[in-house]
């Protein structure tokens, strides 16, 4: 039996389809059948970031109404065979599922793959109800803002009401320079906030865009960069292996900070 | 980023980063989230705290500070209330007179509460501490 994992933030635009995207290929590099499940109705967009938006055929909703069996919807990636995308269907609103529905797409992809990932969209209303449903374990992407904390701590507050037990945090877009400055929140201070187990950290990086024109996420290229170390990191955190954490902070840790850092003790 | 530099060299540690702002500003926010108490129930539970407080002791006004703070999923009630003067146990009406059960209170009133907050019952998320005095 497959582990069905919710990507959920709550605030959008914290990365939540990105990190989606790169930890479903990062865990089908490292052998596990993955199958990435868009829970975004509406506005789906994580076939984009696979680059398999022209090979999406049928939708959940096709398959929930009958029309295709859940096999003839999966689009499967060609660069790595063990990674497939159940696409959300465009044309239709959150409220064209039911969370029983979902649960029993996801259940049913549990027989087959290893991991199931589910791209939870932002809000806490249907989607968000729908997302959540199936998950024994959930990541929590947030970024060291205000906001994006907040509705974080909302959600983490919401996952536990729904009795998902395991619940981890994901960082993205840490700038080491920022936080050397004390003009952001570190890692350490937001999960202090939120109270709930690290698992990855994600600095800032333009690579991210650049991935996404191309349709490539930033793991499946050979010599990626330290945000697509990260990824790859989290992935193995993910299957249970014991990775440090990066020092994202080495490069910016010049004797001017070291200096400054001094004077302001 | 000199001019800042500089500032915090001269002025040392009374210039506050942006990073301690949002810090204190997302522990108070997340405090009255986790907790869901509206202003207006915030505001009543103040004033009857007061109260009964100031029953028993004259309350500086001055220095007083009340607010919900979080701490590892738990949230608790922080009340400061300076002490300006203990009234004389003439002042103090009995017990049974308020139809209130309070706890037994100690000689000499603390000034303050703990630094540390402590676990709350109302918050699903944490274990109940029924220790504590004005915890929510």
């Amino acid at each position: 039996m497959g582990r069905i994992i919710v990507i959920t933030s709550g605030k959008g635009g914290v990365g939540k389809t990105t990190c989606s995207a790169n930890l479903g290929m990062a865990l089908a590099k490292l052998n596990h059948s993955v199958a990435l499940i868009d829970a975004d109705f509406g506005l789906r967009n994580l076939d984009l970031l696979l680059g398999l938006e022209n090979r999406v055929v049928y939708t959940a909703l096709e398959v929930l109404a009958g029309q295709c069996r859940l096999e003839q919807a999966l689009v499967k990636d060609k660069r790595l065979h063990d990674l497939v995308l159940l696409p959300a269907a465009q044309n239709r609103n959150k409220d064209a599922v039911t969370p029983e529905q979902m649960k029993q797409l996801a259940y049913a992809l549990t027989k087959k793959y290893d991991f199931v990932l589910i791209d939870c969209p932002a809000g806490i209303e249907m989607g968000f109800q729908n997302a959540i449903a199936a998950a024994d374990e959930a990541l929590i992407v947030t970024t060291p803002e205000i906001s994006a904390v907040r509705d974080a701590d909302r959600v983490v507050g919401l996952l536990e009401a729904h009795h998902v037990k395991t619940i981890n945090l994901i960082v993205n877009r840490i700038r080491p320079a920022m936080v050397q400055a004390n003009d952001m929140m570190s890692v350490q201070d937001v999960q202090e906030i939120l109270a709930i187990p690290l698992i990855g950290m994600i600095p800032d990086d333009e690579q991210v865009i650049v991935a996404t024109n191309r349709g490539e996420p930033l793991v499946l290229s050979e010599n990626f960069s330290l945000s697509g170390m990260a990824l790859q990191n989290i992935a193995q955190r993910i299957e249970g292996k014991d990775i440090d954490f990066l020092d994202l902070d080495a490069p910016y840790d010049t004797l001017f900070s070291r200096l400054r850092r001094f004077f302001k003790r | 980023m000199i001019s800042d530099f500089l500032e915090r060299l001269f002025l040392g540690q009374d210039v506050t980063t942006s990073r301690d702002d949002v810090k204190s500003r997302l522990k108070i926010v997340l405090a009255h989230d986790r907790a869901n108490l509206s202003p207006e129930l915030m505001e009543s539970m103040r004033r009857e705290i007061l109260e009964v407080v100031s029953r028993y002791v004259e309350i500086d006004t001055e220095g007083l500070n009340f607010s919900l703070e979080s701490d590892q999923r738990a949230t608790a009630l922080i009340a400061n209330l300076p002490i300006r003067r203990i009234k004389f146990e003439a002042d103090a009406p009995p017990l049974s007179e308020s139809g209130i059960e309070l706890p037994a209170v100690p000689d000499e009133p603390t000034q303050s509460f703990p630094d540390q907050p402590e676990r709350t019952s109302t918050d699903p998320r944490s274990p109940a501490n029924p220790d504590i005095d004005l915890s929510l």
